[in-house]
């Protein structure tokens, strides 16, 4: 029953979505005050709808209601309670739930914060988001009913949700992830509304700033939550693997990157309006090209969800519509726009030109990389290819590293025009400094010198140099400096966050990559393996019972020096209605290194096959990833988001294109 | 390199030209080197058989793990294995480490790696997917084009054995 009111409410959300896609434009277009003051309650009616189908489906979890089809295949009684929340989103009914309520959120979020905007604007916004949530309830109620019933027979027992996903990591990563994904829909909602107006100026990109800055906020958090996820869950001590669906949600995250840098040169000078518009839109399209990817199972990939023709059909249609009809307004209306302001090829501007410029490029060798294997089946009929990391490792790391390499360079330039020997004066120090200490600190402590990994760290070293120099001076001229400290903006520490995360990235990347050292051996109890100076010993193995599996579990001891400094318990799990098994790494973390162990399997009576890693600076990867998410949550709350809001005020409705 | 103010906009434009087809060129170059030389092409187990596949050269090869094939070294990781498409096309591959946790008997599995002239497949990698009910895409096609052919030598009246890839489906794995 509970199940029904489920699907009833999703249907209702539909009517309520529809109702908000069409009524506010009508009223926009016919001038009609009322309907378009329509939008926001409308607006908060398919959300409660959405939340209430979310609740019945947790309910179907939580109960252990097997009649429901999509809990028979993905939870079992005893499955612990955390893990049947999670399960809500585990496959792809649920997870697509997720991300319409996701949808129903911002939309939500943008008709209550967004009293500062005209009513004509609003109600275009609003529209377009309810346009998209008709697309996507459309989806889920023709393609993936989450509320399928198995009745009349029903199983007794649920199939048990996929081990590997029986994890904090999968309760934390998807909702993250779409709160990004999805979020991106709300600047591309200013766009089109923008672009349908035919009012494109800097208060558009005012509006659509912090929006855009929280969704790729939370995108950063969902894809650092990935990458450190499958670093202590699959097993082998990866930590980005160029997968398809890593790389679908990686590409939204590169143009989101260029379009918060190119919103951030339109609102503060005028410029790039038209290009940010498109980025807008680009950033949107790719969070959908992410979910046809995954979706369709056009793409082999270890993520790939159930392989269905006709939601990837759905999809695919609905992609080109939003696209197409998108690029087609923007061919009609984007024409007209002109700059205000000039700039000289060494201002702020051009740097942040090449920032957009590379991070398209990147995005576009990350697609091609993607898709070739499409494109290489279409043209010589049927042949399979993979295109493995070594492609992406060419083109991808060239490409940012002349991204890292404009981004220390800019870091002090000015607006509008950067005099050359200023800009050459203000790099001397900062790099001089950074090559010696790298350099000195390579020759110390690496244990062999690699002029990538030292060039790697130069640059970051670089970037952080000149992110405290300009902090410094900004402060350095003012009588009360520890009062100045608390008067730059949060925008201004929230880009100083950001790009420290990337250098701190950086430099995670580099010696992980570099100077990891992996063993696979054979050992039987008391053997015992030596990596990097860490003595590994499997004392004994053991049988460990767990709420829903069995496990071998390893005993092994690491010595440094001859002192026991940690015992290790990598696990073999056996889970019991699946009869899968699954590896459980077992590591001792730190922030200058990471020693981690996996048991593979049995090889002999009582010999096992052990994995052991030595993962240096690995950390650094994710700490990056939280200061660029933090970087880029804080500048949208910076106190001219809150005050301008109330200075641009109504003009009369109407004006309409 | 200061513009003059009159025609800042027309030169910022023909910068921006000038950039763009710069910076995608390069990179189109770039890419399209990178490409050719990553990608590995698969191959099914009847066309290694037949000598198809390029010996020395990075390939995939996909089927089944043979019932019984699998054998490991006494003193360290080594192990030995047979792939097959179910019907006579059969590969013996060699790898030395973890395999993955569904790697087993009666599995469809992908190894990347060389072909030596012996025709014994040198793995690097092997791929099983997480989740046991799922083939790779490239697995069961092989395996379907197998059960096609050996049924059209066999002629009409032969009934099909009905243990083929077609009673497994692509299900689903994680996200």
């Amino acid at each position: 029953m509970i199940a029904e009111v489920g699907h009833f409410s999703l249907i209702l959300a539909l009517a309520l979505a529809t109702c908000l896609a069409i009524v506010p434009a009508l009223g926009v277009y016919q001038r009609r005050v009322p309907w378009m003051e329509l939008a926001s309650s409308l607006s908060v009616g398919a959300f409660v709808f959405i939340f209430i189908a979310f609740c019945c489906l947790a309910n179907a979890f939580l109960a252990n209601d097997f009649s429901v089809a999509y809990v028979a295949r993905n939870s079992n009684t005893a499955l612990p309670i955390a893990f049947k929340i999670s399960a809500i989103w585990g496959a792809h009914e649920g997870s697509f739930l997720l991300w319409i309520l996701v949808m129903a959120s911002w939309t939500l979020a943008v008709a209550t914060f967004s009293s500062g905007l005209t009513l004509d604007m609003r109600s275009r916004v609003l529209s377009v988001l309810g346009f998209l949530q008709v697309g996507f309830l459309l989806f889920l109620l023709l393609t993936s009913n989450p509320f399928d019933r198995t009745l009349p027979i029903f199983p007794q027992e649920g199939a048990d949700l996929n081990p590997l996903l029986q994890d904090f990591g999968l309760i934390v990563h998807p909702p993250m992830l779409y709160m990004g994904y999805v979020g991106f829909a709300v600047p591309f909602a200013f766009a089109i509304a923008t672009l349908s107006s035919g009012r494109l100026d800097a208060a558009w990109a005012r509006w659509s700033r912090p929006w855009t800055n929280v969704a790729w906020a939370f995108l950063t958090v969902g894809i650092t939550l990935g990458s450190w996820w499958a670093y202590y869950e699959l097993g082998w001590g990866g930590w980005w693997f160029w997968d398809a669906v890593e790389n679908a949600s990686f590409m939204p995250w590169l143009i989101g990157t260029a379009l918060i840098h190119s919103l951030a040169t339109t609102e503060k000078r005028g410029v790039f309006k038209s290009w940010t518009v498109l980025l807008a839109i680009f950033a949107f399209s790719f969070s959908l090209l992410g979910a046809f990817l995954v979706r369709s199972g056009v793409l082999t990939s270890v993520h790939a969800f159930a392989v269905d023709p006709e939601r990837g059909m759905f999809i695919l249609i609905f992609l080109i519509l939003v696209v197409g009809g998108s690029l087609l307004l923007y061919a009609v209306k984007a024409s007209g726009i002109r700059s205000e302001a000039g700039f000289d090829g060494t201002s702020r501007e051009s740097f942040l030109l090449i920032n957009n410029l590379l991070l398209v490029v990147a995005t576009a060798a990350v697609l091609l990389g993607t898709i070739y294997p499409l494109i290489y089946e279409g043209m010589t009929g049927g042949d399979k290819i993979s295109v493995g990391p070594p492609y992406f490792n060419k083109v991808f790391v060239p490409i940012v590293m002349l991204l890292f390499i404009a981004m220390a360079m800019s870091q002090r330039t000015r607006w509008k025009t950067t005099p050359i020997p200023r800009l050459i004066h203000d790099q001397l120090w900062p790099v001089v400094a950074a090559t010696v200490s790298m350099v000195l600190f390579a020759v110390m402590f690496a244990p062999s010198f690699d002029w990538v990994v030292v060039g790697t760290n130069i640059i970051a070293m670089w970037i952080m140099l000149s992110l405290v120099i300009d902090w410094w001076q900004k402060v350095a001229n003012k009588t009360d400096k520890v009062a100045s400290l608390f008067k730059q903006s949060l925008s201004y520490y929230g880009m100083l966050l950001g790009h420290l995360g990337i250098a701190v990235s950086m430099i995670g990347v580099a010696v992980t990559v570099y100077y990891s050292v992996e063993k696979d051996v054979r050992l039987e109890p008391g053997q015992s393996v030596t990596l990097s100076g860490y003595e590994f010993t499997l004392v004994q193995m053991n049988q460990v019972q767990g709420p829903n599996y069995v496990a071998d579990q390893g005993e092994i001891r690491v010595r440094y020096d001859g002192e026991v400094i940690t015992t290790l318990l990598p696990e073999k799990r056996l889970y019991n209605a699946s009869g899968q098994v699954m590896t459980e790494a077992a590591m001792d973390d730190g922030i200058f290194r990471d020693l981690y162990v996996a048991l593979g399997e049995p090889v002999d009576t009582n010999a096992w096959a052990v994995r052991v890693h030595y993962k240096p600076f690995v950390r650094w990867i994710w700490f990056g990833g939280m200061f660029i998410a933090l970087g880029g949550l804080i500048t949208a709350f910076d106190k001219r988001y809150r005050s301008v809001r109330r200075k641009v005020h109504v003009p009369a409705v109407g004006a309409t294109a | 390199m200061k513009f003059g103010k009159m025609k800042t906009h027309r030169r910022n434009r023909l910068l921006l030209i000038a950039f763009l087809l710069l910076g995608s060129g390069t990179a189109v170059a770039l890419a399209l080197t990178a490409l050719n030389e990553n990608i590995n092409l698969f191959y099914a187990p009847d066309q290694i058989a037949a000598g198809e596949a390029p010996v020395g050269h990075m390939i995939r090869a996909g089927g089944m793990v043979k019932e019984g094939s699998i054998s490991r070294s006494k003193t360290d990781l080594k192990v030995q294995f047979v792939i097959s498409d179910m019907q006579e096309s059969e590969v013996t591959i060699q790898y030395e480490g973890v395999l993955p946790d569904l790697f087993r008997e009666g599995q469809g599995v992908i190894a990347r790696g060389e072909l030596d002239a012996n025709g014994l497949f040198l793995a690097e990698e092997v791929l099983a997917k997480h989740d046991e009910n799922y083939m790779p895409p490239e697995v069961i096609d092989a395996l379907d084009d197998a059960h096609a052919k050996a049924n059209a030598n066999a002629g009409k009246n032969v009934a099909p054995t009905g243990s083929t890839s077609s009673s497994y489906k692509s299900g689903e794995g994680y996200e």
